[in-house]
């Protein structure tokens, strides 16, 4: 068939830039929470350094996450209708409701863990600086053994309730688009599980970065076995993604139903660059074999530590990329399967390249405010502590 | 008759111009105004939307691609003027001796397609059959547009329609992702619905303010050959019993699961 038709209320792009960032900020709290999670529940001792970092990032990216979807709407004021009269029969009427569980939960956790950390502030700050601490305390002071003890388990309970809600939060998005039987290149019941692994890689990758830029920013050595356990982590959350991603268009070029036809021009036009160089290629198996290959040989930690760095920042740009081929590659061609379409995203404007920067930015900006605000990495430790714990943290930060 | 494909285009494209000219928008106005049989109308407090259940055909062995249709619905709903931004549109087929398939929808047919630049691209090409196919909303008995609204602000009539509670509707497009036939849009920023809203999802209604009232969709009456035919099923005597009793008719993309109640008669093959 020719491939040039559009039914003509197609040639507007419906889902543009903001929509693009929502399932990529979203991923990477799921994915940081995952991280803060391996530490909290599996006791991946090596994780410490990051433990306390992981959940303030996700922290800070998940504040973020609905903005670009409520200033994407046509009728932002409106947005919460999505609460007061959900739909459940639709995939979206949940987001809410999925998201404020989530929030709740990560402030809870976030709350405890830094809970000794903001009792000790309230004690040695004055002032604004005191009320303010005072105020993030909620009037709990106890630090007894038995308090700190009972915090422990409360952490462990949450970040284990996390792990499937971070799945939850994640794969939904993944549904979102999995179920939308009116376009071939969404509708696949892989699209969750696609969603949520990617989440799941991107949210490490992240860390990695952080980490060592934060590290270096402190002028504090990088704790390279941090990292090292990080990429491993990495690298085997992006083999099974891979595959998942490969399956999925192997699947359809094999099958070769009447859509494969337009999707293959789609990936091997519009999505060239995109898809097969930057999400597949640079972002993904690049990536993967450097990182397997820097484990694999006898590097110096430092240069090991440099090339996970690398790699790590890779893959983010890989899974930014796949949020753009699934959202914008939707809606490259059209659903008569008859034609190809074109987006360009304007520089500037509410959904312009410019806005969705600073959108990637912001919760950067939260992340170092919060940073500010309780230092992860300073792990305050009170007299009432147990000097058990005190002199195992103090070889370890002293 | 021995004509050629060829000379039976330019003959044709002679009469169809004059059609055009008569389908021009202030031709349409003009001739609305002079109209003298209006069918009688229903009042709205004696409407029981469970006493009816709608449905539409299509006749594209009849249909001149003249365009009309899109034209009404764009006066009689107030529909943007742009293309892309369309409740119903009427797409051209052409089909090569050796089965090859184009198909478009230059402005998304409200001009007709008789300006000469809309057939230059088919010169040279061996041309077997030519057709076009009017669209509009299919009110889907299973409308998937209907199950992803998050907030229940697009819904199905009684009586068998899907409509837009622009007041509920927060435009988050989820809606027009989800319908297969491209037959929703956002009211774009400076345009408003006949109910004053905009930047929220519209789609054709089958005109139900006016099929209410016991008159036809404003694209049914304007079709100059009767290509549209709308009717009520459970109306005996209504015209689209009339046409699924005697013709084999077909849906659009049936393989979803979308159950539309606009039927078509001779599609052929390759009707996206």
């Amino acid at each position: 068939m020719n491939p040039g038709f559009a039914y003509p209320n197609e040639l507007e792009t419906q889902w543009t830039l903001f929509i693009v960032l929502y399932p990529y900020i979203t991923g990477l709290v799921a994915g940081a929470f995952i991280v803060s999670s391996l530490y909290h529940v599996f006791d991946i001792k090596a994780l410490k350094p990051v433990a306390r970092m992981s959940l303030i990032t996700a922290l800070a990216f998940l504040l973020v996450a609905p903005l670009t979807l409520l200033l994407h709407l046509g009728q932002p004021l409106r947005g919460i209708y999505i609460f007061i009269t959900p739909q459940f029969r639709s995939a979206m009427a949940g987001f809410g409701f999925i998201w404020m569980f989530y929030l709740i939960l990560v402030l809870a956790e976030t709350w405890l863990v830094f809970r000794r950390d903001i009792v000790a502030y309230v004690k040695s700050t004055q002032g604004i600086k005191k009320a303010f601490y005072s105020a993030l305390a909620l009037g709990v002071y106890d630090l007894s053994e038995r308090s700190l003890y009972i915090d422990k388990k409360l952490i462990k309970i949450l970040a284990a309730a996390g792990i499937p809600s971070a799945a939850l939060l994640h794969g939904y998005v993944g549904f979102i688009f999995g179920a939308i039987k009116a376009n071939p290149w969404w509708s696949s019941p892989l699209m969750p599980l696609i969603f949520l692994l990617s989440a799941i890689v991107s949210g490490i990758a992240l860390l990695i970065v952080i980490y060592v830029v934060i590290s270096k920013i402190r002028k504090q050595p990088v704790d390279h076995a941090c990292v090292d356990t990080m990429v491993q982590w990495l690298a085997g959350f992006l083999v099974v993604d891979l595959a998942f991603e490969g399956l999925e268009v192997i699947s359809m070029l094999y099958e070769s139903e009447d859509s494969w036809e337009i999707i293959s021009l789609l990936i091997t036009q519009k999505l060239r660059v995109s898809f097969l160089m930057v999400q597949l290629g640079f972002g993904s198996l690049l990536p993967l074999i450097v990182l397997l290959a820097a484990h694999s040989v006898r590097l110096r930690a430092g240069t090991r530590t440099a090339i996970s760095f690398g790699g790590a920042f890779m893959i983010l740009m890989g899974v930014l990329a796949m949020r753009w081929n699934v959202v914008i590659g939707g809606q490259l061609f059209s659903k008569s399967l008859a034609g190809l379409l074109s987006y360009t995203p304007p520089l500037m404007g509410q959904e312009g390249v410019l806005a969705a920067a600073s959108f990637l930015a912001l919760p950067l900006a939260i992340l170092a405010a919060l940073f500010y605000v309780l230092p992860p990495w300073k792990e305050v430790v009170e007299g009432e502590a147990q000097p058990a714990i005190a002199a195992r943290q103090r070889r370890r930060f002293g | 008759m021995n004509l050629s494909r060829r000379q039976f285009l330019k003959g044709g494209a002679a009469t169809l111009g004059g059609v055009a000219l008569l389908s021009s928008p202030m031709a349409y106005a003009l001739r609305n105004s002079t109209k003298t049989e209006a069918p009688p109308e229903t009042k709205l407090e004696q409407y029981d939307w469970e006493k009816h259940y709608y449905a539409f055909a299509v006749d594209t062995t009849k249909c001149i691609g003249c365009g009309k249709c899109v034209v009404a619905c764009k006066l009689e709903n107030k529909v943007p003027p742009d293309p892309e931004h369309t409740r119903t549109w009427v797409e051209r087929y052409v089909i090569t001796e050796e089965q090859e398939i184009f198909v478009d929808s230059p402005e998304a047919g409200m001009e007709g397609f008789v300006q000469p630049q809309m057939n230059l691209k088919y010169q040279g090409l061996a041309i077997s059959e030519s057709f076009f196919v009017p669209k509009l909303c299919n009110q889907c008995e299973k409308p998937p547009c209907v199950q992803v609204c998050p907030v229940a602000a697009t819904y199905a009539t009684k009586d068998g329609v899907i409509l837009v509670d622009q007041k509920r509707c927060i435009g988050c497009r989820y809606c027009i992702q989800a319908c297969p036939y491209g037959a929703r849009y956002l009211v774009p920023d400076g345009d408003v619905t006949p109910n004053g809203y905009s930047r929220v999802a519209d789609k054709c209604t089958w005109c139900y303010h006016r099929v209410v009232k016991g008159h036809p969709p404003a694209c049914v009456e304007a079709c100059p050959v009767g290509a549209r035919v709308f009717g009520d099923m459970r109306d005996p005597q209504s015209p689209v019993r009339e046409i699924l009793r005697h013709s084999r008719v077909y849906t659009l993309k049936p393989s979803l699961g979308t159950k539309p109640k606009v039927f078509y008669i001779g599609l052929h093959f390759g009707v996206v």
